[in-house]
């Protein structure tokens, strides 16, 4: 156990269990904003839902993604500062052949996850941060729609998403690979089906502030 | 043709570098990248000057000796080539062209464009063979071996151990490498007893190296003169996951 967690690989497969744990909570939780577009009664009844008969399981799943989200980044803290180590000294001319932007970018995308997320639970879960000067619990359809109607509320949601769906396109492809569940393929480095995926998630959680911000969800 | 190199020279381990400009004058299109070289340290000789160490042995892209990071590629701009087997004609005339040598923290610079890489053996020593028992020469083809197993075992076989992944990965990790090496005994039956420790043990010495670990840029299977798969990484994952768990149970860690 001890020789898999200080392993370099030990701790990308950590990575990878965490991320898709998180990939798993995105799903269920892009499928529930979605919900705004039926309307005030649709989405806040379902938030009804989740405070209420199901408090127990949504309390339980906060717990297994903080200890999620924390693995994620120590390791990920961990695995880069190993990488600068192993080249001190870096070259004068150096280009790039295969790497994706998506994933030269896991790590600044991650960094600017890792302030969005704190953001996002004091905005919209504790009312903490709130740019419109009005929260009310419970009304979920409000308070988004209040808050997206601030131009940089909604422009920062879509810069965190863009950062989000990069980091999900090389994510969600890498991780199986890390996982060795990845069967051989004539071309390793395509990998559509975690485009779909990135895809379907990007547009599912861009959506929501886009409306708002656009006036098309009032 | 004509062009003008850029060459990091460096006397020694650990004495200060810097990349010194050479006029290369009457070079033929046909030649390789080291016999380009060499013509330039040709001219140097007679000048009294140091020539430019850099690795060579075969010369026919088979032996894993010559190595240079040119115009910032591994083994230069050629897919699928060693540096050996590079030519001029691969560049215009009149270019410039920098030749540094593989950076890693595991490749210290012994002279100018020569590297240590004696992390590479420690890796094979620590798991990259077969125990095989004395006695009889086997028959041949005693062993029934699936066509794309075998496929598979020399394609990653074909690793030449010169480092061209190392140098090409911005995490400067060694898992192409260690990877074939273990996809390639693991894939045939004479490597089964020995695959899942092999795994570990190889995985645990290209940590102790100080390679960093892998985040599936894809750099090394674009630099590999032998074009292997980043699919050998996806193996060697998969055989040390299984190796943590069914080692133990049959005894041979
Ligand atoms: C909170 C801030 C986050 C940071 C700082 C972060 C950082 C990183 C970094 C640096 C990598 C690449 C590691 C490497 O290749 O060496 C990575 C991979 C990954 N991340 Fe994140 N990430 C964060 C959030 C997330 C979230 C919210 C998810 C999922 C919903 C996620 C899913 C993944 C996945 C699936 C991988 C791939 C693991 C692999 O290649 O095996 N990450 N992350
Ligand atoms: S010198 Fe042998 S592979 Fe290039």
């Amino acid at each position: 156990m001890l020789r898999f967690y200080r392993s370099t690989v030990g701790k990308k497969i950590l990575m990878a269990v965490s991320g898709i744990i998180g990939i798993a909570f995105l799903i269920l939780h892009m499928l529930g904003n979605l919900q705004i577009f039926q309307g005030p009664a649709k989405l806040n009844g379902y938030a009804a839902i989740l405070h209420g008969p199901l408090a127990e399981v949504v309390l339980a799943q906060r717990v297994v993604l903080l200890v999620a989200v924390v693995v994620h980044v120590v390791m990920a803290w961990q695995l880069t500062m190993r990488a600068r180590a192993a080249r001190p000294v870096g070259y004068v001319e150096r280009r790039s052949q295969a790497a994706t932007l998506a994933s030269r970018t896991m790590r600044i995308g991650g960094v600017l996850l890792l302030v969005f997320i704190p953001f996002h639970i004091l905005h919209f879960t504790t009312g903490d941060i709130r740019p419109a000067g009005t929260f009310t619990p419970g009304n979920v359809y409000g308070n988004a729609v209040a808050s997206f109607r601030i131009p940089w509320v909604a422009a920062f949601y879509v810069a965190a998403m863009i950062a989000l769906g990069l980091h999900l396109y090389h994510g969600a492809w890498s991780s199986v690979r890390t996982l060795g569940i990845a069967g051989p393929r004539p071309h390793p480095l395509h990998r559509p089906a975690a485009l779909v995926l990135a895809l379907a998630l990007w547009l599912g959680f861009t959506a929501v502030p886009v409306a708002i911000a656009l006036g098309w969800v009032r | 043709m004509k062009v003008t190199l850029r060459v990091w020279r460096q006397r020694g381990p650990g004495a200060p570098g810097r990349l010194e400009r050479y006029e290369a004058d009457d070079v033929s299109p046909e030649m390789s990248f080291l016999e380009m070289l060499d013509v330039v340290n040709e001219k140097l000789i007679a000048a009294g000057d140091l020539p430019i160490a850099f690795d060579h042995d075969c010369r026919e892209g088979i032996c894993g000796s010559c190595s240079l990071m040119i115009d910032g590629v591994a083994h230069g701009p050629m897919q699928g080539t060693a540096t050996c087997q590079l030519h001029m004609r691969s560049f215009a005339d009149g270019a410039e062209i920098v030749v540094e040598p593989w950076r890693a923290r595991a490749f210290p610079v012994i002279r100018d464009l020569v590297v240590d890489r004696s992390a590479l053996d420690r890796i094979i020593q620590a798991g990259g063979y077969v125990s095989v028992d004395t006695g009889g020469a086997p028959d041949g083809n005693a062993i029934p071996i699936a066509k794309a197993a075998v496929e598979r075992a020399m394609d990653a076989a074909q690793c030449i151990g010169c480092g061209a992944c190392v140098a090409a990965c911005p995490n400067g990790s060694a898992s192409l490498f260690t990877a074939a090496k273990i996809s390639h005994l693991g894939l045939l039956p004479q490597g089964q007893p020995e695959r899942y420790r092999r795994a570990l043990r190889m995985v645990a010495q290209m940590d102790a190296e100080s390679f960093g670990g892998c985040s599936w840029f894809g750099e090394c299977q674009e630099a590999c003169p032998k074009e292997i798969s980043i699919d050998t990484i996806t193996r060697m994952n998969a055989d040390f996951i299984r190796g943590g768990t069914v080692a133990r149970a049959d005894g041979s860690r």
